[in-house]
């Protein structure tokens, strides 16, 4: 292992440029270590998003080297090895405000639109609903309910890329999570929600969000998921 | 509905496609001349069916991919681009058929 750490970080909004910087190269430091570092020590006006450290919050996520990563759970020894530089990025698909720091709004509107949220009904139930947890309906909101939003899937997304107005996977697993919730009363608005061209059927089956999702998720899952019951729907319709 | 229309049909190609290249390869090794292969496709309804079922899927299933693409990497949106495809799957439709007729009836 080398002492000394090669990084370049983005600086600047879209329109920017790379700055190297040199640091101490220490056993299990973390890209988000690095970072900090960075602003603590060389360059105060580094704009960059953390808040718990520990992969709770999601607010970390970052390009490391070509790929979204959480910089607070991933160590500098996983992405860079020998004299290899390591570079930094915002996240993709998201309009950088400044730096490593990302604008976060579309992104969230977007679970807004895929009805990404829990419909009572107009007279929700008295008692408590009992949902046992072996359900196939359970089972299926479980495999995605993890989701913290930190922006990585839609990071990683190509669809994305190509297509500003895609839901996006983070957005389509919330809706899939609330498909199977069986106390919702909002199916029919939601389906219709995540069903046109910038909906679940606009999804290659890429599975870069499954690849990256550092929460083990799988929203190509999700999004399979939601095709298949509006593929039902629609033949039952016609 | 497109989403519908596309996987239905893309079902009904994978078994015509097959059908379709097996066939070409079954008349090529066995060394028949057009005339020859025309003479045994004439009136064949059965043939007739097959490939006019062939051209109504394609005629559905390509200009909705070509819409997906259109979408994907241009900035072409809207009723003029359906309008277009809509155009273009009449188009697949009338030369297939016109070639089912001419090879069958």
């Amino acid at each position: 292992m080398s002492d000394v750490l090669a990084v370049d970080v983005w600086r600047g909004a879209e329109n920017g440029q790379f700055q190297a910087f040199t640091l101490p190269r220490r056993q299990h430091q973390t890209v988000l270590d690095v970072v900090t570092e960075i602003q603590r020590e060389h360059d105060s006006t580094l704009s960059y998003r953390f808040a718990c450290r520990v992969g709770m919050c999601g607010s970390c996520a970052m390009v490391v080297n070509g790929r979204p990563r959480w910089t607070c759970r991933t160590r500098v020894n996983e992405v860079v090895s020998g004299d290899e530089r390591l570079r930094l990025e915002p996240l993709r698909n998201f309009t950088v405000v400044k730096d490593l720091a990302v604008e976060m709004t579309q992104f969230f509107d977007k679970w807004k639109a895929a009805h990404g949220f829990f419909e009572p009904g107009t007279a929700p139930e008295q008692d408590f609903a009992v949902v046992p947890p072996q359900t196939k309906e359970r089972q299926a909101a479980d495999a995605g309910i993890e989701c913290i939003g930190c922006g990585v899937c839609y990071s990683a997304c190509d669809v994305v890329a190509w297509d500003r107005d895609y839901l996006g996977p983070a957005a389509l697993n919330r809706a899939w999570t609330l498909v199977n919730d069986v106390r919702d009363r909002g199916q029919a608005e939601r389906l219709k929600a995540v069903s046109h061209d910038n909906g679940c059927q606009a999804c290659h089956t890429h599975m870069n969000c499954t690849n990256f999702c550092p929460k083990a998720i799988a929203p190509t899952y999700a999004i399979a998921g939601l095709k298949r019951v509006l593929f039902r729907r629609a033949l039952r319709s016609a | 509905m497109l989403f519908v229309a596309q996987r239905t049909t893309a079902f009904i190609l994978a078994v015509a496609v097959a059908a379709h290249l097996a066939t070409i390869l079954f008349a090529v090794r066995g060394g028949l001349t057009a005339a020859q292969i025309l003479a045994r496709t004439h009136g064949n309804v059965a043939f007739a069916l097959f490939y006019a079922i062939f051209v109504l899927a394609v005629a559905v299933h390509a200009p909705i991919g070509l819409r997906n693409i259109v979408r994907e990497w241009t900035a072409w949106r809207g009723r003029s681009l359906d309008f277009a495809l809509i155009l273009f799957s009449g188009l697949l439709l009338v030369l297939g058929l016109r070639a089912v007729v001419a090879v069958c009836s």
